[in-house]
């Protein structure tokens, strides 16, 4: 095991009762810190909601409602704890904790600090540091899916299994646009441990790999990993004017907490995860106050992760849900190529600025065929001759509805295809 | 025996532990009768390696493994299982291919055969980090596999690439159904006006 854990000082000198008790005190840590930090978050998401839609929110339990999400939390443990009769109880019951597990062991990578020293012992601030760090990271979101189709099926109704089934193929989806900017932000680190690809990452604010992979894998990264969150605007999930809940309709007590933890503390460690990639992760100048020094880095961290975590709240705020069909051209269509295309160019240019050129013309070959590809498809799709069934599998083109809707309308072929231009 | 002997204890553990997760779902696939627990014991199969791999330091190989094949494949399989509606508990006495069962038995114990066979015969570096770190250096090995696929290996690696883009595209090619005119939005909408 001498490889897995050989880049933490920690263990240099062999394994000791101080450095086991270190680990264990590790651990403890990180999990009160990221359950704390989900009650947290849930009350800041409420609160931040409620002021954006002129509201008051949470504001009864607790100074400013703080603990509201403790007396839910109380409230949900001591409901009854209902299981269907048509559900197939162990994967019903399984489901909820390969959701939540997945969302901690995220956490175990990060680097929310810098190095420590407690009594002669010198200590990485992240509870471990693997040589595969971010592929970790890609693993237990990849597991995670299995939660939230598990718990759509195992439930035994139909709603739920829609639900389930969406999200899963969006989260399979999403998952290759969000690995295809890992590999950007490796090619330039050079290293796949997360402590590696922060410590790349020090210096001044243009060493961030924001700035470094040229902040077009950010964008992407961004969009994909709200779209792997099923947080809005992507959470056809749980659109509740189609599906009455989502995947946990059928979950009560207990269990349905489990989800409703899980969810928001995936939006943490999404956060972290984008903070550590692009953002530095614990970097940032650090004032010269003997035995503070230790402290900077933990707040950058923290100060960046809210940052994040308020912007998701705002993406919930402002902006309408996607329809499922537009989730999936976006994902396959635009930021799979999108991310491909980067992700060769950043190859290139690392190599010299001769082969970035030969890519970039590559590129712009591939996005004429692609672009030209996709026009004939749409074509295809909306032709007479279309292979596809107008109902049932995908929503009929604007043109078609407008017909079943406008009777009065005239419908000669002159102003629809006007209209459909200024619809392009 | 010298083996065992020099085998650090957490190695055997992690071995153990990893083992027993491996032949646990495996005997999960075969014996339940339900295709999606038959699927989540293969989960439960491909954690085992992966936790091998990692005892074996391979560590690039046991991400893969869980994103690939846990993260996607079963996925998908668990998908076909939840559309097509098969998620019923199967009948396991009818045979539907006829000798199935017997030539299935002929081949697995050839080839268990052949791997021990090969066990005895081939001399690899893999093993417990205690056993091969002497020879491997104990360093990590992302950067020698990269190295080697797309040095040594280059040619068996576009190969694999290529085989998997026919694969794709044939796929795509089997699932397209001809260019009738069933359906189309216009012969909807001539009926429905």
């Amino acid at each position: 095991m001498t490889n897995l854990l050989a880049t933490d000082p920690l263990f240099a000198n062999g394994l000791t009762l101080a450095v086991f008790l270190i680990v264990i005190i590790k651990v403890v840590v990180a999990f009160a810190v990221l359950m704390g930090a989900v009650t947290l978050m849930i009350w800041f998401e409420r609160k931040a909601i409620s002021d954006m839609q002129s509201r008051i929110g949470p504001n009864r339990v607790g100074p400013w409602g703080l603990l509201q999400t403790l007396a839910d939390g109380i409230k949900l443990f001591f409901k009854e704890d209902l299981i269907p009769a048509e559900s197939d109880r162990f994967v019903f019951k399984l489901a909820p904790y390969l959701v939540v597990v997945p969302a901690f062991l995220i956490f175990s990578v990060i680097p929310v600090g810098g190095m420590v020293t407690i009594a002669h012992h010198t200590f990485q601030l992240q509870v471990a540091d693997p040589p595969m760090g971010i592929l970790l990271v890609l693993a237990c979101s990849g597991i995670a899916v299995y939660g939230v189709m598990l718990a759509g099926w195992a439930s035994g109704s139909k709603y739920p299994l829609m639900s389930s089934v969406r999200a899963s193929a969006q989260m399979v989806s999403y998952e290759a646009a969000l690995g295809m900017n890992v590999v950007t932000v490796l090619l330039v680190c050079n290293s796949l441990s997360t402590r590696a690809i922060v410590d790349a990452q020090g210096g001044s604010f243009f060493h961030w790999n924001l700035i470094k992979t040229g902040l077009v894998p950010f964008v992407l990264f961004l969009i994909a990993a709200t779209a792997e969150l099923n947080r809005p605007p992507f959470d056809v999930v749980e659109a509740d004017s189609e599906l009455v809940g989502g995947f946990n309709t059928e979950y009560s007590s207990i269990r349905f907490a489990l989800f409703y933890l899980a969810e928001f503390m995936n939006t943490i460690t999404m956060s972290a995860v984008m903070v550590t990639l692009f953002f530095g992760g614990p970097a940032g100048p650090i004032p010269n106050i003997p035995h503070l020094r230790w402290l900077f880095p933990i707040l950058w961290f923290t100060g960046k992760v809210v940052a994040f975590c308020f912007m998701y709240i705002w993406f919930r705020a402002a902006l309408p849900r996607m329809r499922y069909d537009q989730l999936m051209d976006l994902g396959w269509k635009k930021l799979i190529p999108a991310s491909l295309a980067w992700m060769l160019l950043v190859a290139a240019a690392l190599t010299s600025w001769r082969w970035a050129l030969v890519v970039l013309s590559g590129i712009f070959i591939g996005w004429l065929a692609l672009s030209q590809a996709f026009e004939i498809g749409s074509a295809r799709e909306q032709s007479n001759t279309s292979v596809l069934p107008a109902i049932g599998q995908r929503p009929l083109s604007g043109r078609a509805l407008r017909r079943f809707t406008d009777h009065e309308a005239p419908v000669d072929d002159e102003t629809t295809d006007h209209d459909e231009e200024v619809e392009a | 025996m010298s083996l065992l002997a020099t085998v650090t204890l957490p190695d055997l553990a992690i071995f153990i532990l990893g083992a027993a997760l491996c032949v646990t779902g495996a005997l999960g696939i075969i014996l339940t009768k339900n295709p999606v627990h038959a699927a989540l014991s293969l989960v439960m199969t491909l954690f085992g390696i992966a936790v091998l791999f990692i005892e074996l330091q391979a560590d690039f190989l046991a991400a893969v493994q869980i994103i690939v094949y846990a993260g996607a494949i079963v996925v998908l399989f668990l998908f076909v299982i939840m559309f097509l509606g098969v998620d019923k508990e199967e009948d396991l006495s009818i045979e539907p291919i006829v000798a199935q069962r017997p030539l299935a038995a002929i081949l697995v114990t050839a080839l268990m055969a052949s791997i021990v066979a090969l066990g005895f015969i081939g001399h690899f570096e893999v093993g417990p980090p205690s056993q091969t770190a002497a020879l491997t250096g104990g360093g990590g090995n992302v950067a020698d596999l990269g190295k080697a696929v797309f040095t040594t290996y280059l040619f068996a690696f576009e190969a694999t690439a290529g085989l998997l883009v026919i694969a794709v595209i044939g796929a795509v090619v089997l699932a397209r159904r001809s260019g009738d005119d069933e359906g189309s939005d216009a012969m909807l909408m001539e009926e429905l006006s």
